[in-house]
């Protein structure tokens, strides 16, 4: 495998949550590769969040070092996290989060106008399948076809990772395989390394890599030798 | 304490600064009240209870002279009351430190007792010996106005003769509330005092012992003014009397009447406007705030209240706020009205002030701001409780929106995709944007209100003191001289021009209308006292025909062209018709203005004078005084420049203040729409811009998103503001116009200037605050989240 895109040494992060302090993360070491598709599951609270928020610069961890290839995300500050998820992370939503006011076609195109090297918002919505309904507004899409905005919009900008949070949860499974779906054509064609969070156990045969959550700490790795296609998957 | 309740509690907190800003609007609407009406009210009831006290007169007369046997007959006039009559004269005074003279009326007091009516209320001393004819008592302003204390003396030209004059006493007295001058429009202690000695001393030094030169009735309730007055006439007349008229006529009564009426109309002018704008605001804050509530509504339902309960929680909600702003708002305007009303009454000279504290005030003003509150909330609650707890659960699906802009535009990227979601948000929120921004406008409306006073009285200075009436000084005489005395006036030293004019009191009719006006007619040609038209130019006055005040005009219905009966009042009682010939633009009195030679011929006499218009070399001036304050002719002076600072200062005091208060309280308004406004449009796209956070964008970029919109409907709101602002001033002008005063609306660019750079400021600010929010928006949740 390649150099790693992410590597976490002894990473930790503890909440203070009234008066007692919350353990989030006890120590993680991880080492995730170009091009990768991993998937974390664990229960609530088991910490695959906390990992996720950091990994995305959206959270600080509390001690510990997290790198994205050279670059200590651990050391950033607001501003440097802003500007690295600018350029190098897409994610994606439970709740899609699109903007209301504007068409699938303008949501992608709110990220490839702050992007350095974007694709054009139609090759986006293509990859995921949407190009016929580009025009719509979020309120004329289905679920799954908003999530596939969300994903179109994570990608346009050619990130190097695809960091996504239960991307399914809000669907049904027809929809939610082609969601999957989507995001493994992704990881094909542009070989972003990609993680997902999800409570959906059947997603986990689709990844490279497993990684299962307790307590804080990841409590076992599984490599998959063999990927399902995703057009086996069902739930 | 019920859960629900603790919720509220909580709620309150959380949201403490936008219940704060919310509290003020309606704070500010019921303060306007408060101050308004309050000190309309103690000011009309501290008159009234003076008025009572020191028994002020209905009806007043003076005459040349006339024997006190007369008296009986007067007191025998059916409804008469009470009768008082005293000797009221002219003197020019001579005061330390000033080389005008200035201008007194010399009363006479009864050697036993105190007078029957006009009573004085004495702030120090006591009053003259009767054996002593150098023992005075003068009013306050003018004690004040040059220091003196009990013992002070002055000097003052009674009848001609020059007399050294001792403070026993220093009074206040329900006839010179507003004691104004000869001449003047404002009181000015400097220029003008009231002087009570005792009787015999008056009447020596004028020669009207057992006589008396003015009289004062008090009438039995429900007697008819205008019949004692023509009775009173009738007795008058052939001691050479001058028409009596009532309160309505008399100056202090006047001036304080118009005062306390454009008190009264600002007071339903202001207040109103106020009170309307920020129950709107407060409607309109509410109910997004409301709205904002949905999934916590749709979760208190799903757990079994009902709807009844969860409108009760929200009214509670909105309860406690707008109570917190009727407290707010009732402090400060208790305290404002007070405040005001003290000024007011500092101004006035009354002896004592009621302050009244109208508890229905409170009730209207709480009233008004709970029902503006209470309907707001329930608009915005009315959408959410009718949902199935299941949908309100739900997020919402997402609002539907429309295309703005031409595709082609859109394809060609001119216009990005935040500026886009700006665009929409308000283009396909109609009402909403509409309403915001209107709110806002609004806001700039009551700014301009508050702030018009000051160009439209510079307007009225620029056209009285510089286009009208440009005398340097107006010199009067006891009686009227005959018109060549101006030649003699001229010859005084420092005289560069000397216009005489001639003053005649009438009363003008038309129909069942009638006033009891001054006619002043002045030569052809006159440079010094001008008509102006409504254009603002001088007029030459035809050679018969009256000008008459444009206000006079609409009073009596008549037009140019038209013709008014006029009573003549002075010497010789006649009533002729005459022409309407011009309309004057005045706004202080209402007068009538004639060619000299067609009013001499009109009264039958050569032409005469009552007085001269000078202008002045102003480095002669005190030689000027010097030889005025020699001529025994000379009843009083009139200065322009200190009639002019005096009518500044006052305007500076009543008029500024007012503004003042009326611009904070407008402020405050103004802030709290634009912050809440602000702040709701965080909370309701809080999520949305979490989310371009988490995409990339920085701080600065979502502050702008957001802020743009804000920046955009305040900017929108401007213009339609303004209009909005004039078309308030204009009605609060048209509400304000009395027959003692009235403006030309003129609202100057600084005004709306000013009054757009508040609202802006205060958008500012609001920006300020909320990009604190915008800084710490809680980017992990949203991922977690749903809308």
């Amino acid at each position: 495998m390649s150099d790693p895109v992410f590597t976490a040494k002894d990473l930790t992060k503890t909440y203070v949550s009234g008066e007692s302090q919350v353990h989030a993360l006890r120590g993680v070491n991880l080492e995730i590769s170009a091009g990768e598709v991993v998937v974390l599951l664990g229960p609530s609270g088991s910490g695959k969040s906390t990992l996720l928020n950091i990994m995305g610069g959206l959270d600080h961890a509390s001690s510990g070092e997290l790198f994205f290839k050279d670059l200590r995300l651990t050391g950033l500050d607001d501003r440097g996290l802003t500007s690295y998820r600018r350029r190098h992370v897409g994610f994606v939503f439970q709740f899609y989060n699109l903007i209301p006011s504007l068409t699938a076609y303008e949501n992608v195109a709110l990220v490839t106008e702050i992007a350095d090297d974007p694709m054009r918002p139609e090759e986006a919505l293509a990859l995921v399948g949407l190009e016929p309904r580009m025009h719509h507004f979020p309120a004329q899409l289905s679920g799954g076809e908003q999530q596939r905005v969300a994903i179109a919009r994570a990608i346009a900008k050619r990130p190097e990772v695809l960091l996504c949070d239960e991307p399914t949860g809000a669907l049904d499974s027809r929809t939610g395989v082609r969601v999957i779906d989507a995001l493994m054509k992704v990881n094909a064609e542009l070989g972003t390394t990609t993680v997902i969070i999800t409570h959906n156990a059947i997603i986990q045969e689709v990844a490279h890599r497993v990684l299962f959550f307790s307590d804080g700490q990841i409590s076992k790795a599984i490599t998959n030798e063999a990927r399902r296609a995703v057009a086996e998957l069902q739930w | 304490m019920r859960a629900l309740d603790i919720k509220l509690l909580r709620d309150l907190v959380r949201l403490w600064a936008q219940a704060l800003a919310i509290a003020l609007v309606v704070g500010g609407g019921v303060a306007t009240l408060l101050l308004a009406v309050g000190s309309y009210r103690s000011l009309d009831e501290t008159r009234t209870a003076y008025y009572e006290r020191y028994r002020f007169a209905d009806v007043f007369a003076t005459v040349r002279r006339a024997p006190k046997a007369l008296l009986g007959r007067i007191a025998e006039i059916p409804g008469v009351a009470a009768v008082d009559a005293r000797i009221a004269q002219f003197a020019l005074l001579e005061t330390p430190g000033l080389t005008a003279p200035a201008t007194g009326v010399v009363i006479s007091l009864p050697e036993i007792g105190e007078p029957k009516l006009n009573r004085l209320y004495m702030r120090a001393g006591r009053t003259p010996d009767p054996s002593r004819d150098d023992e005075v008592v003068v009013n306050e302003t003018f004690a004040e106005a040059h220091r003196f204390t009990l013992g002070s003396s002055f000097a003052a030209t009674l009848n001609g003769r020059r007399r050294d004059l001792t403070i026993v006493g220093i009074a206040l007295s329900p006839e010179y509330i507003y004691a104004v001058g000869p001449g003047d429009i404002m009181p000015d202690g400097h220029r003008f005092g009231v002087i009570w000695m005792s009787e015999r001393a008056v009447a020596s030094a004028y020669d009207l012992e057992d006589a008396f030169s003015s009289v004062s009735l008090k009438l039995l309730p429900g007697t008819s003014e205008r019949e004692v007055m023509m009775r009173l006439d009738s007795l008058l007349d052939r001691y050479g009397g001058h028409a009596a008229y009532g309160r309505k006529d008399q100056t202090s009564h006047a001036w304080l009447d118009h005062e306390l009426d454009m008190l009264n109309n600002m007071s339903r002018t202001l207040p109103p406007i106020f009170l309307l704008v920020s129950a709107f605001l407060v409607n309109l804050t509410l109910s997004r705030l409301v709205s904002l509530e949905r999934e916590q509504i749709g979760l208190v339902k799903a757990l079994g209240y009902h709807n009844a309960g969860i409108v009760l929680h929200y009214l509670k909600f909105v309860g406690v706020i707008t109570a917190a702003g009727i407290v707010i708002g009732s402090v400060i305007g208790t305290w404002l009205g007070s405040y005001v009303t003290g000024i007011f009454a500092d101004f006035f000279r009354f002896p004592f002030l009621l302050f009244t504290k109208s508890s229905d005030l409170y009730v209207a003003a709480a009233g008004l701001s709970a029902f503006a509150a209470a309907i707001g909330a329930l608009r915005g609650l009315r959408e959410v409780v009718n949902l199935a707890p299941a949908v309100a659960m739900q997020p919402p699906a997402p609002p539907v929106f429309r295309r703005t802009l031409p595709l082609s535009l859109s394809a060609a990227g001119l216009v990005s995709q935040p500026m886009r979601m700006m665009l929409r948000n308000v283009a396909n929120h109609p009402v909403r944007s509409f309403l915001t921004a209107f709110g806002m406008s609004l806001a700039t409306a009551i700014l301009i209100v508050s702030l018009f006073t000051k160009g439209t009285m510079e307007q009225l200075v620029d056209v009285t003191y510089f286009l009208a009436d440009r005398q340097d000084a107006t010199v009067s005489f006891f009686e009227k001289r005959p018109r060549e005395v101006a030649f003699q006036i001229a010859r005084l030293p420092g005289v560069l021009n000397a216009e005489p004019y001639r003053e005649v009191q009438v009363r003008i009719r038309n129909g069942h209308v009638e006033r009891r006006i001054m006619i002043r007619a002045r030569p052809r040609g006159a440079e010094l006292n001008r008509i102006i038209d409504a254009d603002l130019r001088p007029v030459v006055l035809p050679e018969s025909g009256l000008a008459i005040s444009d206000m006079l005009a609409k009073i009596l219905k008549v037009r140019v062209g038209d013709t008014v009966e006029v009573d003549l009042l002075d010497s010789e009682r006649r009533t002729v018709s005459l022409p309407v010939a011009a309309l004057v633009e005045d706004y202080l009195g209402m007068r009538g203005m004639m060619d000299e030679e067609a009013l001499a011929r009109l009264l039958r006499e050569a032409p005469m004078a009552n007085g001269v218009s000078v202008s002045l070399d102003k480095t002669r001036q005190d030689e000027f005084y010097a030889a005025v304050k020699a001529m025994p002719v000379v009843s009083s002076l009139a200065l322009q420049t200190a009639s002019l600072a005096t009518f500044r200062d006052a305007v500076a005091l009543l008029v500024t203040t007012m503004s003042s208060i009326y611009t904070g309280l407008a402020a405050v308004i103004a802030f709290g729409v634009v912050y809440n406004n602000a702040r709701v449009s965080l909370s309701e796209r809080a999520r949305e811009l979490a989310s371009l956070r988490v995409l990339g964008f920085t701080r600065g970029e979502v502050l702008g998103i957001l802020l743009f919109e804000l920046a955009l409907l305040t900017l929108i709101a401007q213009p339609p503001g303004w209009a909005l602002g004039y078309a308030l001033a204009w009605i609060m002008k048209t509400n304000l116009a009395g027959e003692l005063m009235r403006v030309r609306l003129v609202v100057e660019p600084a005004t709306y200037v000013f009054a757009s750079a508040i609202v802006i400021t205060a958008a500012v600010l609001s920006a300020l605050i909320v990009r604190r929010r915008v800084n710490q928006l809680d980017l992990v949740a949203v991922l977690k989240t749903r809308d």
